[in-house]
């Protein structure tokens, strides 16, 4: 049960996080389509961070608020690339391609997980995850395919976000311990990184050759850009513990 | 203004959430969740939109019918709203009821029934067209037909609309803007 409490911090940490960096593209976006688009992919995500958040609240008996708003960043499971800062529109569009064609294969081979309830909340999450994998293809292509700024300012994002990408599809012992009801991850990357290459290649990308960072996220070694990310997003909870409105 | 079209006893959406239950109570009580109308797209009620899934009681009776909805979205923010609103049509009724959220089988836009497509098309809103085979390759983007004029001759503007289920379009041909209901 603990176990299984653990690697639903680890999806919803993902998307939760992944979700508040999108909410600060909100007023910044280069446009107003694009403000209104990242909002709702953002949107998505949060409740897909809610579902699972509130499924591993029950095994720890703890509700999803308790869970966002009262963790420390060492107590979050997210990996280091979701919480990097925002960036610039290529970064966002870099990392909206990167985690989202990992998400794609992670809720893809988690709809036939043993747990009918996560296999569930994965059922709902691919179906959104496509659209934003689209969505951050179509950019991709435009603007890496675009101008020369364009070209040289989506590569340098992609450059930027690279090392962190292995560790999305590092293999943990905890997966081995959920046997049939969670994905081990190194088994995404190929997928994934074929779905990236395909979107890279029609944008004229080319692969970084840069070493990865060692990450740690899992296992409790958030990046240092969380920590400042939570005191945002967690200081209204805090500051008046139980409110409602 | 356009009103969403009424839900009746013999609704399908209606008769499956009961499945074949013959409780009067069950029945009154799932005629009105199933004339609540979505918050966002007022011309389209709980049962039109396929997001009313089943309404019984507890096993454990503690005074309340359940009504277990599904929401469009996982993020939809409109669930909470469709949720109170239910629970008050029932009281309505002096029914005591309780909301639950359901998210097996997933809500697909096949999930709508046929009035709701052309309800949306009177309200401005482009229908959702069929759902591509998910295990093909890249779904083609075929052109959506305007709403107001009919023309086909339209482009996408934007993948993402006013909210996560629609995506912006204009018409080429009466150079109005209007919005497509995805395919989910």
């Amino acid at each position: 049960m603990a176990d299984m409490a653990e690697y639903l911090l680890w999806l919803g940490d993902d998307a939760l996080v992944s979700a508040q960096r999108l909410g600060e593209w909100i007023t910044n976006a280069p446009e107003l389509e694009e403000d209104v688009a990242l909002g709702n992919i953002g949107l998505d995500q949060l409740g897909q961070a809610r579902a699972l958040l509130s499924y591993a609240g029950e095994l720890l008996g703890r509700n999803e608020d308790e869970l966002a708003y009262f963790r420390d960043d060492v107590d979050f499971r997210c990996t280091h690339l979701v919480s990097l800062p925002r960036g610039d529109f290529a970064d966002a569009v870099v990392r909206l391609l990167l985690v989202g064609a990992y998400s794609e294969q992670l809720y893809a081979a988690l709809t036939t997980s043993a747990d009918e309830r996560l296999a569930g909340i994965a059922a709902k999450a691919i179906k959104e995850v496509r659209y934003h994998v689209e969505h951050a293809a179509g950019w991709a292509v435009r603007l890496g395919d675009g101008t020369d700024e364009s070209h040289r300012r989506m590569q340098d994002a992609l450059n930027r976000a690279w090392p962190y990408l292995d560790e999305l599809f590092d293999p943990h012992p905890l997966t081995d311990h959920l046997d049939g009801i969670a994905v081990d991850p190194a088994t995404l990357k190929e997928p994934a990184l074929q779905r990236i290459t395909a979107v890279l290649d029609e944008a004229t990308l080319t692969v970084p050759a840069t070493q990865r960072v060692a990450g740690g996220g899992r296992d409790g070694r958030p990046s240092e850009h969380l920590g400042p990310m939570l005191a945002v997003m967690q200081v209204l909870a805090r500051a008046h513990p139980g409110a409602s409105w | 203004m356009q009103e969403a079209p009424r839900v009746t006893a013999t609704h399908p959406r209606v008769l499956a959430a009961l499945g074949g239950s013959a409780d009067p109570e069950l029945r009154r009580v799932a005629v009105a969740a199933g004339n609540v109308v979505d918050p966002e797209i007022p011309v389209l009620t709980l049962a039109d939109l396929g997001v009313l899934r089943r309404v019984y009681r507890p096993v454990e009776p503690d005074g309340k019918i359940v009504v277990a909805l599904t929401p469009t979205y996982s993020g939809c923010p409109a669930t909470a709203t469709m949720a109170a609103d239910v629970v008050r049509a029932a009281a309505d009724l002096r029914s005591a009821v309780a909301v639950e959220f359901v998210l097996v089988p997933a809500w697909t836009t096949d999930d709508m029934s046929e009035q709701a497509g052309a309800a949306l098309r009177e309200f401005g809103i482009a229908p959702p067209g069929a759902r591509p085979d998910p295990a093909g390759p890249i779904p083609l983007s075929l052109s959506v037909r305007c709403p107001h004029c009919d023309s086909r001759d339209t482009r996408r503007t934007s993948r993402f609309g006013s909210t996560s289920c629609k995506a912006m379009w204009a018409c080429q041909q009466c150079s109005e803007p209007f919005e497509e209901f995805k395919v989910l």
